[in-house]
């Protein structure tokens, strides 16, 4: 997931969010407590396993289930109790490229950048295993590595899975204000019907609305396509904004548009509407379009520099174990990867064995295709066209 | 500078020891200066001039000052955008500060410190909230556009949100502090036997004001207006929040080129030419508005 800079969280959501255990966004607003809940969460068991090296995690924000009693990861206590590594977790990602230029002067002079497993979005994910900033996993040691779900078990930028393990999925598709909308929309012709008109908004996530447009052109992201096809969508979209049909092009920010009904139909991310539905009475529809959806995921790897491979690896394969997985779901709502996970989450939380914005059916699978590698040369031209189509320069 | 001059002229023996006293005080402030100002500026002309190297966010030197015309001319449409955006926006702000200003340093008796107070307090919130919170009052759901819609000042379909208007009233907002406390500091300081001596001359009160409480205020004005209008035209929080893709302005461009296409000899070259541009702009101005006392 990637998260834009124009990001910013109201003060109107405060405190119905304060109130629901498990929304990221609500513990976003505490997340000065929350670094320092991170650091008292090790310092006890620090003494207890003094014999292994720490295992340190960079991850995004609320991104792993969080108990607000104990002030404590739940995962990464049970895993130091199971494992013996003192464990550290550290929530520093906020964006792929911001993360990724920090680290990267220590990755090429292959000194610690003090972190042994990243999570990474793919096609960033796929920059790394290029510039050989990863180490290969000794497949022994992640013997759940076999859980991966089949729809991510090769991809082309790790055929087989020997350097990354994907940690959570994300979905694009449309979303809806059920008030507004009662039909639902099922496809961009209906997203971009004349009724809604001023009162569209799209992700600022360029794979996420420009893939969703070229899918409904009819275009296979997933496959090598021309630059062509590409600015045929960045010509739609732009010209969607110029006849005002778009309102705005936002990150994560368009939740609150939805709620305030200032936008009623979205491109959004799948994630965001469950967590929506739970902090305001199921009142939003979200569906992957007829043409298909856009899908992303983010990625466990070991840095090239990490001293400690045997933990990190302890520490993938433990959260590969579909118990783990599920509770971490239960917590998250994004997109379960792991196989089996669906099984357990009978015992974890029966309400969610059949939600399928965290366990997709196999249409659904079917229905969702990933952005293909951009070159450098490609993201720099593509993101400047759809940068220009949001008004950008 | 003028005192490192005096100091020098002494020329006694006792006064060459301490005649590097004077820089030794200016050091701290040098260092400031060189670290935090002239080593980014040097970084950002520096970077201004590479080209895309291998990897991204890999840039190579090849002094390509190129950049700097293709930066301005793809962006021009937001560079004017923010000049004009700016330019309305100081306009706004003076026409509604120099009459509080006014009132606060002259008509406001006891009531004085607790009105000034008032001017400052936005700041104790952070200005982002603030401007989140005018999208909210703007919304389409909020009072002021139902309001407008019901006493059909507005079509019922028309949202105040997402447009021009709204970035405008959000920079005037969000800057009219920094042109009323200039405005009141140079207001306060008129000295009222000088509006008293004119009206003994026989000036009206417009004549007054226009002779004397204008000119002596000017100095406010000018540092009102700078105050505004610079940060305004670099603003980007407003056009993102309040505006659509059709009124970004040019912070919203350098913001874009730096953290999504991560292109930052485009952003450097923008950066720079912004500062220049309102660097020129600036020096005709107070050339123009000749004001010593700013100085």
């Amino acid at each position: 997931m990637s998260v834009s800079s124009e990001e910013f969280t109201t003060a109107s959501g405060t405190s119905e969010m304060m109130s629901t255990p498990f929304s990221r966004r609500s513990l976003l607003l505490g997340a000065g407590g929350l670094g320092a809940a991170s650091l008292i969460g090790i310092n006890g068991m620090e003494a207890a396993a003094a014999a292994k090296p720490t295992v340190r995690w960079a991850n995004w924000s609320l991104y792993l289930d969080y108990d607000n009693k104990t002030k404590k990861y739940p995962t990464i206590e049970n895993f130091i109790k199971k494992s013996g590594y003192p464990t550290k977790y550290f929530e520093v990602i906020d964006d792929n490229d911001s993360f990724t230029s920090k680290v990267q002067p220590q990755l090429k002079l292959k000194k610690d950048i003090g972190y042994d497993v990243v999570t990474m979005t793919e096609w960033m994910a796929a920059r790394w295993a290029a510039s050989g900033f990863v180490q290969k996993f000794d497949d022994a040691a992640v013997p759940n590595k076999k859980n991966v779900v089949p729809f991510l078990a090769n991809r082309p930028f790790d055929v087989g899975r020997h350097i990354s393990l994907p940690y959570q999925g994300i979905i694009a598709g449309v979303a809806w204000s059920k008030k507004s909308l009662p039909k639902g929309i099922q496809s961009l012709d209906q997203l971009f019907a004349k009724a809604n008109k001023g009162k569209i908004e799209v992700l600022s996530e360029m794979r996420d609305t420009i893939g969703l447009v070229m899918l409904w052109q009819g275009t296979d992201i997933s496959k090598p396509f021309t630059e062509a096809k590409f600015m045929n969508a960045i010509d739609y979209v732009t010209k969607m904004i110029h006849d005002g049909f778009i309102r705005q092009i936002k990150g994560q920010s368009y939740q609150e548009d939805l709620i305030s009904g200032d936008a009623t139909a979205v491109i959004g991310w799948s994630g965001d509407i469950n967590q929506l539905n739970l902090q305001n009475g199921n009142q939003f529809g979200f569906a992957i379009p007829e043409s298909g959806g856009t899908f992303a995921t983010d990625n466990l790897m070991i840095p090239s520099t990490s001293p400690n491979k045997a933990g990190a690896q302890a520490l993938i394969n433990y959260i590969y174990d579909p118990m783990v997985s599920a509770k971490i779901s239960n917590y998250v709502t994004y997109i379960n990867c792991v196989e089996g996970a669906q099984a357990a989450m009978e015992k974890v939380n029966p309400k969610q064995v059949h939600n399928t914005l965290i366990f997709p059916d196999d249409k659904m699978w079917k229905n969702l295709k990933i952005f293909r590698d951009l070159t450098p040369a490609e993201q720099i031209k593509f993101s400047t066209a759809f940068q220009k189509a949001s008004g950008n320069g | 500078m003028a005192f490192l001059h005096a100091t020098a002229k002494h020329g006694s023996s006792e006064t060459k020891k301490r005649s590097w006293l004077p820089y030794l005080l200016l050091l701290p402030g040098l260092v400031w200066l060189f670290f935090f100002f002239l080593l980014p500026i040097l970084t950002l002309v520096s970077t201004s001039t590479k080209t895309p190297g291998f990897g991204i966010g890999e840039f190579d030197q090849t002094y390509r000052f190129a950049n700097y015309w293709d930066a301005i001319v793809n962006s021009r449409a937001q560079f004017l955008r923010s000049f004009e955006y700016a330019g309305i926006a100081t306009v706004l702000a003076l026409a509604i500060a120099y009459p509080l200003a006014y009132a606060i340093a002259f008509k406001s008796g006891r009531w004085k410190n607790v009105l000034l107070v008032l001017v400052v307090a936005p700041f104790f919130t952070s200005f982002i909230l603030r401007t989140i919170a005018w999208k909210q009052i703007l919304g389409s759901s909020g009072f002021v556009n139902r309001a407008l819609i019901d006493l059909h000042i507005i079509g019922p379909q028309t949202h105040l949100t997402a447009s021009a208007f709204a970035v405008v009233m959000g920079l005037t907002y969000n800057f009219l502090p920094f042109m009323t406390l200039p405005l009141y500091s140079s207001l306060e300081r008129i000295d009222p036997r000088t509006i008293e001596a004119s009206g003994d001359l026989y000036a009206n009160a417009i004549t007054t004001f226009r002779k004397v409480t204008l000119p002596l205020s000017a100095p406010g004005v000018v540092a009102g207006t700078l105050l505004t209008f610079i940060p305004a035209a670099g603003d980007f929080v407003n056009a993102e929040i309040l505006g659509n893709p059709n009124t970004k302005m040019i912070g919203n461009v350098i913001n874009a080129r730096y953290l999504q296409i991560v292109d930052y000899p485009t952003a450097a070259a923008l950066s720079f030419t912004l500062m220049f541009v309102i660097l020129i702009m600036v020096t005709l101005y107070i050339r123009k508005a000749g004001t010593e006392e700013l100085v």
